[in-house]
């Protein structure tokens, strides 16, 4: 009975997202209504990447297939399945006093491009789980292009449902929903030159701590002035408002090469402002050949309510949020530089006779943080370190991808 | 409200748009470069999306990401 009712809940739930969604569709459909010209469905092809990140004494590695299929000219259909195999001794595993863990995320995804009139339409649906995390994700895209095709418009939105739970914890399961908001105008300023302006809204709420995470704070202090510390789980507030708008640029250069360029602006309710900048040169050579040199660098400021080291059990950081803490280093003050390269080449052999291209890519990428008040708690921990006065934390992680793309 | 501020942009966009002294000065037939395959945001979707995820995880900061603008249409 119990089941029946859940089912009941589920379906009643997902009738109320779908006509929701309808609503949406609705109103995004009349704003393009008056608008016409040409649009293009995406590419016939198919993508296997794999993909490896090795930092910070986590490596996550695995496949990735997406599968896209279009029909008549109208209408577009894709499917990919998605890996992560993660094996984790990161600093928060080891200082929370955990060795060395390993899990997999799966996540697999069906969409549909409908182009009508001169309309595109995106739908797409995703599912991903691992042993403490589920998610569904339902997201829907509108598109148009106008002003003799120079200009593109778009507007999206993504809903997520998630559920957090906690390895050897069965009674802890608890929710988290995320909507995103954004719109989009791509416009062609020259015969070499493109732009593209995003603006995405993202509302979180529900469960959004790490239910594995905790704090430090300052247990005791010794008359010689050392102290001991104490541990309680981090807590966060239940909803976080964000805003980012990024702006981004293809420039073709005199000879056969481009130059791209990205600026993004983000900004918080718990108080953090980040923003990050890339810079990719593409050059191909010898007809198969292809280069790209890329160098990006990211910085942000701490939430309201983080701190490395509390000064009393149920601290306070700050007036207005005083009942929120965190220790995570992604809340913490740093920055992070990558530079990264990556090496193409595209076969000429047609080894089947539907088969147009084949493409094989190669990206390597080396991301280096570093943490601004995050302290290296696992080096006082190993007695390397005074307790507290720990160095700032820092680490570098490669990131490496193999993409090949078929396209028929 | 920075949804707000974008779509007074676009509006703004679409009123001068409307204007008939203002007239697309990139015709079809000149957006052979535009066409070509290095000038595409992202050329590899699905590399693209895990690079952003990679950043996503690790990094305060989320979404605008590449891609939700829609191409050129210049195919």
């Amino acid at each position: 009975m119990v089941v029946i009712s859940r089912r009941l809940e589920t379906t009643c739930y997902c009738l109320f997202k779908f006509t929701q969604l309808t609503k949406l569709f609705s109103i995004l459909l009349l704003l393009v209504a008056g608008l016409s010209h040409a649009a293009v469905l995406p590419e016939d092809r198919t993508d296997m990447l794999y993909h490896a990140y090795d930092g910070g004494g986590v490596e996550i590695t695995g496949p990735s297939v997406l599968v896209r299929k279009g029909f008549k000219d109208t209408i577009s259909f894709s499917a990919s399945y998605y890996v992560d195999k993660v094996s984790s001794a990161s600093i928060d595993v080891l200082t929370a006093g955990s060795t060395l863990y390993t899990e997999e995320r799966t996540e697999t995804g069906v969409g549909v491009d409908y182009l009508y009139n001169k309309t595109m339409l995106k739908l797409n649906l995703s599912t991903s789980t691992e042993n403490d995390y589920e998610a569904e994700t339902v997201s829907f895209n509108v598109s148009q292009d106008f002003f003799g095709d120079m200009s593109t418009l778009s507007f999206g939105y993504t809903q997520g449902d998630d559920v957090v739970m906690q390895n050897n914890n069965d009674t802890f399961r608890e929710d988290k929903q995320t909507k995103r908001y954004r719109i989009g105008l791509t416009q062609v300023l020259t015969r070499k030159w493109i732009v593209n302006v995003v603006a995405e809204s993202v509302i979180d709420q529900g469960f959004i701590n790490n239910p594995y995470r905790s704090v430090r704070y300052i247990d005791s202090v010794a008359n010689d002035g050392s102290i001991t510390v104490g541990r309680q789980p981090e807590h966060y507030p239940s909803t976080r408002n964000s805003d980012a708008v990024a702006i981004r640029s293809m420039y073709r250069l005199p000879y056969r090469a481009a130059i791209r360029a990205e600026y993004r602006y983000f900004s918080d309710s718990w108080g953090i402002k980040a923003d990050n900048f890339e810079l990719r040169y593409i050059h191909p050579f010898k007809s198969n050949w292809s280069l790209e040199f890329r160098a990006r660098a990211y910085s942000q400021n701490e939430a309201d309510f983080f701190s490395d080291m509390f000064e009393y059990f149920d601290a306070e950081t700050d007036d207005s949020r005083k009942e929120f803490r965190a220790r995570d280093k992604e809340m913490s003050a740093f920055s992070d530089n990558t530079l990264g390269i990556t090496v193409g080449y595209e076969f000429d052999d047609k080894y089947l006779p539907f088969v147009e291209k084949t493409t094989l890519k190669i990206y390597w990428d080396r991301i280096m943080f570093d943490y601004d008040n995050f302290r290296n708690w696992n080096l006082s921990i190993i007695g390397e370190a005074e307790l507290g006065n720990e160095p700032f934390y820092s680490f570098d992680a490669d990131v490496l991808r193999i993409n090949l793309a078929i396209s028929y | 409200m920075l949804l707000k501020r974008a779509l007074s942009i676009i509006i703004f966009f679409f009123a001068l748009s409307g204007c008939k002294s203002l007239q697309p000065w990139v015709k079809p037939h000149q957006r052979g470069i535009l066409a070509d395959s290095i000038m595409a945001f992202d050329v590899d979707p699905a590399s693209a999306k895990y690079m952003n995820h990679v950043y996503e995880a690790r990094e305060a900061a989320r979404g605008a990401e590449s891609g939700a603008g829609g191409g050129c249409g210049c195919n």
